[in-house]
C-alpha cells in the first residue's frame, strides 16, 4: 500500500471481520453489494452454470415487458475499444414466462431477484410491476425507463423528466408497499441531476446508473452501420468514467440537500473489485456487472472477495462505511497530498 | 457436461495454410465429454484487454489423454490478429465445451461431411465418430483458395470419396461445394450431410440435401460476444415443430441446427411473423435447459 494512502494509518484487519453487507433501503439489504446488471445475466440459467446464484448479492433480470418481444434483427452487436455496442431490443419472454418458469427455478436457487421491467407505455411498466408482488426470490423492481415511450412518439421516459416521473410512481403504486423500486437512468441527458429528482420525488427507492449510452459504429468494409438498429447502446470499460460521473453528481445533489437521499447501484464498465470500489466511493452503495460477464462469467465471486480483501486492506469495516468517501474533504494530516509531479 | 471455465496454456501455435492451429493444454475441458460440433471460447488478452469480448471457435480435436483442445481460427479482427500473436506458455482462458454437437443418431449415418474453409475443423473427428459407429463418410471440402482449405489429408485418410473445390481452381475442381455435393450424397446413399461454413453454404447445402432426402445438420457462424447464453447477439430465426419462428441463440440452441428449420433468407431481417412473437425459449423445453 502507498505510504500516501488515505488510511495508511491504520491497521490493516481480518478480512473475515468486514460486513460486506448492503443496506439498500429500509425495505432490502443484500448479503453482499455484488450484482449482476439487467440484460447481461438473461434470467440466471446460463450464468448459474459458472456463479452460484445465491453467491450474488441479487441477480437483475434481463428487462421483462408485458408480452413477449423478438428483439431486433442481426447483427445485434459489435465490438468498440474496451467495450461492445448492443441493438438486441429487449428481446424476451414477456411476464407470464418470468412468473411461470423463472422466478419458481430462481426461487429454489436461492437467487434475490431484481426483476427489471420495461413497458412502451407508463400502464405497461404498471401492468408488469403489478406482477410481481408477493412472487418467491423478488427483492425488488428495478423500472428501466431508459426505453422509448411509444405514447411520447418514441421519447425516451428517461430523458423526460414529467415521463420519468410518471412511470416510477405508476410502478410505485402497482409493485405495492413491500417491493422496493429502483429506476434505471440513462446518462444521455443534460442534467442527470434533474431526471433523478424526477424519479425519487414519484417515490423510487434507488436508483441505478448507468445504462448504456447511446453509440454507433459503422463497417468500414460494407460501408454500411454495424448494427441491423444501427444505433445501439455502448457498455463496457469504456463507459466508465461517465458512469463515475453520474454517480458522483446525483451523490453529492443528496449530500447537499438538494435531492432526497436513497441508495445508489452503480454500474457501467465494472469488471474488477478496483472498478467496484470506484462507484462505492462515488456515492454506490451497490454494484452491478455487466457485459464484463460476457468475458468472465465466474468474475462476480472474484470481485466479491477481492472488494472484502481490498476493504480489508483499507481497515474499513464495512462496506457501507466505503460509499461516498470520495466525497469527504480532507479532515486529517494523513489524507494524501498531490505531490507536484 | 456442463463447460468448464479454464486458464489453459498454448502448448503449440502453428500456421496451416492461411489460418491458425492453435493446441491449448486444458485438461479440464479435454474430456471424453467433447464432441464434434462443441465449441470453445476464448479470451483474449487478459483482465485489462481492449478486446473484451470471447471469441468463440469450433474445436477441432479434444484429446481426453493428452489433455488439448486444439482449434483452427482464421486472422479476422483485432482479436484473432492477436491470438495469432501469442506464443507457447502464453494463457489464454478458455470456456468449453459449449453448444449442442451433431447429431449422431438414426442409426449408422451414411453421411457427406461439407466444409467451407475453416469450417471443415470439426469434420475429421465427426468421421471418425461415424464410422466407430458403423457409419459411411464421404467428405466435401471447399474454400475460396487452395491456402483457405483445411483437413484435407485428413479427409483423404478416412474416406475414399473426398471431393475439393476451390473458387479460383487452385486446388481441386473449381466451383462451389454444392457442385460435387449430388455425387457424393448419391455415392454412398447419404443419410445425412453435416455441414460448417458461411451461411449461404449451409443454405444451399440445406436445399440439396433435402432434395436428396437426406437430413442436413448445419452448424452456424454467428457473431457471439459471450459463447454462453448471455449476451442474445448470436440469435436465428428457427422455425420449432409447432411451425411458430423464434430468434435462437446459436451458442446454447446450436451451433447445430436442422438446416429445414433455419430460416436462412430472414436472417439478418426481422420477419413479420417475429415481430413481437415468443423468442429465446426454443420448442422443446429440455434444450433451454443447460445442464
Amino acid at each position: 500500500m502507498s505510504p500516501r494512502h488515505p488510511t495508511a494509518h491504520r491497521d490493516p484487519i481480518d478480512p473475515a471481520d468486514i460486513d460486506m453487507s448492503a443496506p439498500l433501503g429500509a425495505r432490502l439489504t443484500l448479503p453482499n453489494p455484488v450484482l449482476t446488471a439487467s440484460g447481461c445475466a438473461g434470467y440466471g440459467r446460463e450464468l448459474h452454470r459458472f456463479t452460484p446464484l445465491h453467491e450474488l448479492g441479487a441477480l437483475t433480470t434481463k428487462t421483462v415487458m408485458p408480452y413477449a418481444r423478438s428483439g431486433r434483427a442481426t447483427p445485434r452487436m459489435t465490438e468498440t475499444p474496451s467495450g461492445m455496442l448492443n441493438s438486441i431490443g429487449l428481446q424476451g419472454s414477456g411476464i407470464d414466462h418470468l412468473v411461470t418458469d423463472e422466478l419458481p427455478w430462481l426461487a429454489e436457487h436461492g437467487a434475490r431477484v431484481l426483476v427489471s421491467i420495461a413497458g412502451e407505455r407508463t400502464e405497461e411498466f404498471a401492468e408488469t410491476a403489478a406482477r410481481l408482488a408477493g412472487q418467491p426470490g423478488v427483492v425488488g423492481i428495478e423500472a428501466n425507463i431508459s426505453c422509448p415511450n411509444v405514447a411520447d412518439r418514441g421519447l425516451v421516459f428517461a430523458c423526460d423528466p414529467d415521463a420519468s416521473f410518471a412511470a416510477v410512481r405508476a410502478v410505485k403504486a402497482a409493485a405495492g408497499p413491500d417491493l422496493p423500486v429502483y429506476a434505471k437512468l440513462t446518462p444521455d441527458v443534460t442534467r442527470i441531476t434533474d431526471i433523478a429528482a424526477a424519479c425519487t420525488e414519484a417515490g423510487a427507492d434507488g436508483l441505478s446508473m448507468i445504462n448504456t449510452v447511446l453509440g454507433m459504429a459503422i463497417d468500414t468494409h460494407t460501408f454500411r452501420p454495424s448494427l441491423a438498429g444501427i444505433t445501439g447502446g455502448l457498455s463496457g470499460p469504456a463507459i466508465r468514467p461517465v458512469a463515475v460521473r453520474c454517480v458522483y453528481q446525483v451523490y453529492a445533489a443528496m449530500r447537499s440537500g438538494t435531492l432526497r437521499p436513497v441508495p445508489l447501484l452503480g454500474m457501467g464498465g465494472i469488471a474488477s473489485a478496483r472498478d467496484a470500489l470506484e462507484f462505492i466511493l462515488a456515492g454506490a452503495s451497490g454494484i452491478a456487472l455487466g457485459t464484463a460477464l460476457f468475458r468472465d462469467p465466474s468474475l462476480p465471486l472474484k470481485v466479491r472477495d477481492d472488494l472484502r480483501e481490498t476493504l480489508a486492506r483499507h481497515a474499513i469495516r464495512s462496506l457501507a462505511d466505503a460509499v461516498g468517501l470520495a466525497h469527504h474533504q480532507p479532515e486529517d494530516d494523513s489524507r494524501p497530498r498531490r505531490t507536484p509531479a | 457436461m456442463p463447460p468448464t471455465q479454464t486458464a489453459a496454456v498454448i502448448r503449440r501455435i502453428e500456421p496451416v495454410g492461411a489460418y491458425h492451429r492453435l493446441t491449448l493444454d486444458a485438461p479440464a475441458a479435454a474430456t471424453a465429454d467433447v464432441r464434434p460440433g462443441h465449441f470453445g471460447a476464448l479470451a483474449i488478452g487478459g483482465p485489462t484487454s481492449a478486446t473484451l469480448l470471447r471469441r468463440a471457435f469450433s474445436i477441432h480435436r479434444a484429446d481426453p489423454t493428452a489433455g488439448t483442445v486444439e482449434f483452427i481460427f482464421a486472422e479476422h479482427g483485432a482479436g484473432t490478429r492477436a491470438l495469432a500473436r501469442h506464443h507457447p506458455g502464453d494463457t489464454v482462458d478458455l470456456i468449453a465445451p459449449l453448444g449442442t454437437p451433431f447429431p449422431l443418431d438414426g442409426g449408422p449415418q451414411r453421411a457427406v461431411l461439407v466444409g467451407g474453409g475453416y469450417g471443415s475443423a470439426p469434420m475429421a473427428t465427426l468421421a471418425e465418430a461415424i464410422l466407430t459407429r458403423g457409419g459411411q463418410v464421404a467428405f466435401v471440402l471447399g474454400a475460396a483458395t487452395a491456402d483457405r482449405l483445411f483437413g484435407v489429408a485428413e479427409a483423404r485418410a478416412l474416406s475414399p470419396h473426398v471431393h475439393v473445390v476451390t473458387d479460383d481452381g487452385s486446388a481441386g475442381e473449381r466451383g462451389r461445394v454444392t457442385g460435387p455435393l449430388p455425387a457424393a450424397m448419391a455415392a454412398i446413399d447419404a443419410t445425412d450431410v453435416h455441414s460448417c461454413g458461411p451461411m449461404p453454404m449451409l443454405k444451399a447445402v440445406t436445399t440439396l440435401a433435402a432434395a436428396a432426402g437426406a437430413r442436413s445438420h448445419t452448424a452456424v457462424e454467428e457473431a457471439m460476444a459471450c459463447g454462453t447464453g448471455l449476451c442474445m447477439s448470436c440469435v436465428l430465426p428457427v422455425t420449432g415443430p409447432d411451425g411458430v419462428t423464434r430468434f435462437l441463440r446459436s451458442c446454447t440452441s446450436g451451433p447445430v441446427f436442422d438446416g429445414t428449420t433455419v430460416r436462412w433468407d430472414d436472417t439478418g431481417t426481422l420477419p413479420a411473423d417475429l415481430e413481437g412473437a415468443a423468442a429465446m425459449t426454443p420448442y422443446t423445453p429440455k434444450e433451454t435447459d443447460p445442464a
